[in-house]
């Protein structure tokens, strides 16, 4: 349980303002990937993000390209969660395969505001804000599996180290 | 109660009986990944798995920044030919091919009754062919190429029943940006779209790939068109599988069913920076703007020339204004050549590229400057998505976009037709 500085944004924040496409195949490298995190949504974020850091927004947001440099980036300039009332699906899956925490909650996303302080409590499944606790439900147990593997790729090998080892 | 298309496909590959809204493990016909398998093929090597489990199931099409761009670019399409020939993977489509969901479609992957998935948001597609078809991540695909076995949430299906006769200069690409502007960027998030009605039975293959294209702006998970003889027609000779339609049961539970006439729709226009801000040309018109481009996976083909080239021929483009022509694959560039539809184009003053995304994802080929504005066939008209952040982005049909490059502003195409 960490409490993170809030970085609030709006409705349908898409991909292509969260990682540009320019940036798709010419960059490779997770932490270069970071250094351009919300480069066209909010061009001083990558600069001033702190790790643990949660990103708070409205509807759809992710929606557009299925780039997952838009989870990884954001991931690895230390944001701790992203917070919104709604996620694109895609978005929403890559963001648990790379080991980024999504959580959808209208009423806490309503009750905080830009450069305000979360507390998000993974286990309780609560956020806490200035103006109060809020429950989102607990990620079904395959999803809690991914997260706390660090993503899809070190979870999948470890499913299949273990596979190996039981076929010897 | 019966059961929709996606209930049905998804409850048959994973050998059970499913409704919308649960959880299935089920492995796919075809992956689709394109210059992304370079980073796909890195996140493999991390699985310590030497090869890939169904090579046979890899469709990588070669597209986004083709021919390369750059050194970086260069060095991407160069790892994905030696992955390939190593991994011995016989469905590969090096740069002369063309934008990857018209090139998988036209080699006869997109089938009825197939589940599709690739690592691209507008594998939605397929739909129009009758697969299940949706987009994934790179991690996902990397995945499957390991495991050949995947999660996948049932959808629930919202039914868009489309009636009327298309009035002259509106065409597939305004029905569907005045359906995203209805019904807004999110209102199909997680859902599977058909799109049933007599309007749409009427549409030619290529008319449906545009609706099935641009359910990925409403958020659909898939889009789906029930095959009829027109997809038969279209598949013989090209289908690389064995196939067996797939359609939901006349009484198959929606989520909702959105009836729309469009007798009296006039052509539409996608304003910046949402798919969704969608006003008729009529609101638009007189917007200047220095770059049109007619081409994308979504109106990049060899009817979509054949209209530009009607409203082009023998007039000259706007001085001020550069037309780029993208063909979306070289069979449908070659198709347009042979009818003298790019003689057309090119004596009018565009200029035109070779088969791929071109500008669209802003990686190369047509870059837009701070201050610029853009009209353009594609799909996604988001900030900064073709360049600058400073520029905008228009979206439109193939007729209204030629009929505007002869005026240098959005201009109804309905007084060139």
């Amino acid at each position: 349980m960490k409490k993170g500085r809030v970085w609030k944004y709006g409705d349908n924040v898409n991909t292509d303002v969260i990682f540009p496409g320019k940036h798709t195949y010419s960059i490779l490298e997770p932490e270069e990937m970071a250094r351009h995190a919300l480069e066209d949504l909010d061009p001083g974020f990558a600069q001033k993000v702190k790790p643990g850091d949660v990103i708070v927004a409205g509807r759809n947001f992710g929606c557009g390209s299925s780039r997952e440099q838009a989870a990884t980036c954001l991931k690895y300039a230390g944001v701790q969660a992203v917070v919104a009332k709604s996620f694109a699906r895609i978005f929403f899956r890559n963001a648990i395969n790379q080991g980024l925490p999504v959580l959808q909650s209208e009423e806490a996303v309503d009750s905080i505001e830009d450069g305000g302080e979360i507390e998000i409590d993974f286990k309780r499944g609560s956020i806490k804000t200035a103006r109060g606790d809020f429950s989102f439900p607990p990620f079904p147990e395959s999803v809690r599996g991914i997260l706390e593997a660090g993503g899809l790729i070190s979870y999948t090998k470890k499913k299949l180290e273990k596979n190996k080892e039981r076929r010897y | 109660m019966g059961k929709t298309f996606s209930e049905k496909i998804l409850g048959l590959k994973a050998q059970k009986d499913v409704q919308a809204g649960e959880v299935v493990t089920v492995s796919p016909d075809y992956i689709l990944s394109h210059d992304n398998s370079a980073a796909i093929i890195k996140e493999f090597r991390k699985l310590g798995v030497k090869d890939v489990k169904s090579p046979q199931k890899l469709v990588i099409i070669l597209d986004h920044v083709v021919p390369a761009a750059s050194e970086k670019h260069a060095l991407n399409h160069k790892t994905i030919r030696e992955f390939v020939s190593a991994q011995k993977i016989q469905n590969f489509f090096d740069i002369p091919s063309g934008i990857c969901h018209q090139v998988f479609s036209e080699n006869g992957f997109a089938l009825p009754g197939k589940l599709i998935l690739g690592a691209d948001s507008h594998t939605t597609s397929y739909g129009a062919f009758g697969a299940f078809a949706a987009g994934i991540g790179r991690s996902e695909v990397a995945t499957l190429w390991a495991t050949d076995e995947i999660w996948l949430r049932v959808p629930e299906t919202i039914k868009i029943d489309i009636k009327g006769e298309l009035p002259s200069g509106v065409y597939a690409k305004d029905v569907i940006l005045k359906i995203i502007g209805e019904e807004g960027a999110d209102r199909a998030n997680y859902k599977a779209v058909e799109f049933t009605g007599e309007t749409v039975k009427k549409f030619s293959l290529a008319s449906r790939l545009v609706l099935a294209n641009m359910a990925a702006e409403m958020g659909a998970k898939n889009g789906y068109f029930e095959p009829d003889e027109k997809t038969l027609l279209w598949l013989k000779g090209r289908a690389k599988d064995k196939f067996k339609a797939i359609s939901s049961d006349p009484d198959a539970r929606y989520e909702a069913v959105l009836d729309y006439n469009i007798s009296s729709w006039e052509p539409q226009v996608a304003c910046p920076h949402t798919v969704d801000n969608v006003k008729p040309v009529s609101k638009a018109e007189g917007k200047e703007f220095h770059q049109a481009v007619i081409g994308t996976c979504t109106n990049g083909r060899f009817e979509d020339l054949e209209i530009a080239a009607g409203i082009l021929k023998g007039k000259k483009v706007h001085p001020k204004v550069r037309v780029l022509i993208i063909p979306a694959s070289r069979q449908e560039y070659l198709l347009a050549l042979k009818k003298g539809i790019l003689e057309i184009l090119v004596e009018a003053g565009c200029v035109i590229l070779n088969a791929g995304c071109g500008p669209c994802l802003g990686a190369h080929q047509g870059i837009l400057a701070p201050g610029e504005v853009a009209l353009s066939t594609a799909n996604r008209n988001f900030l900064g998505r073709m360049g600058s952040r400073d520029a905008q982005i228009y979206l439109a049909s193939p007729a209204t976009v030629a009929a505007s490059s002869l005026e240098g502003k959005i201009t109804d195409p309905r007084k060139f037709l």
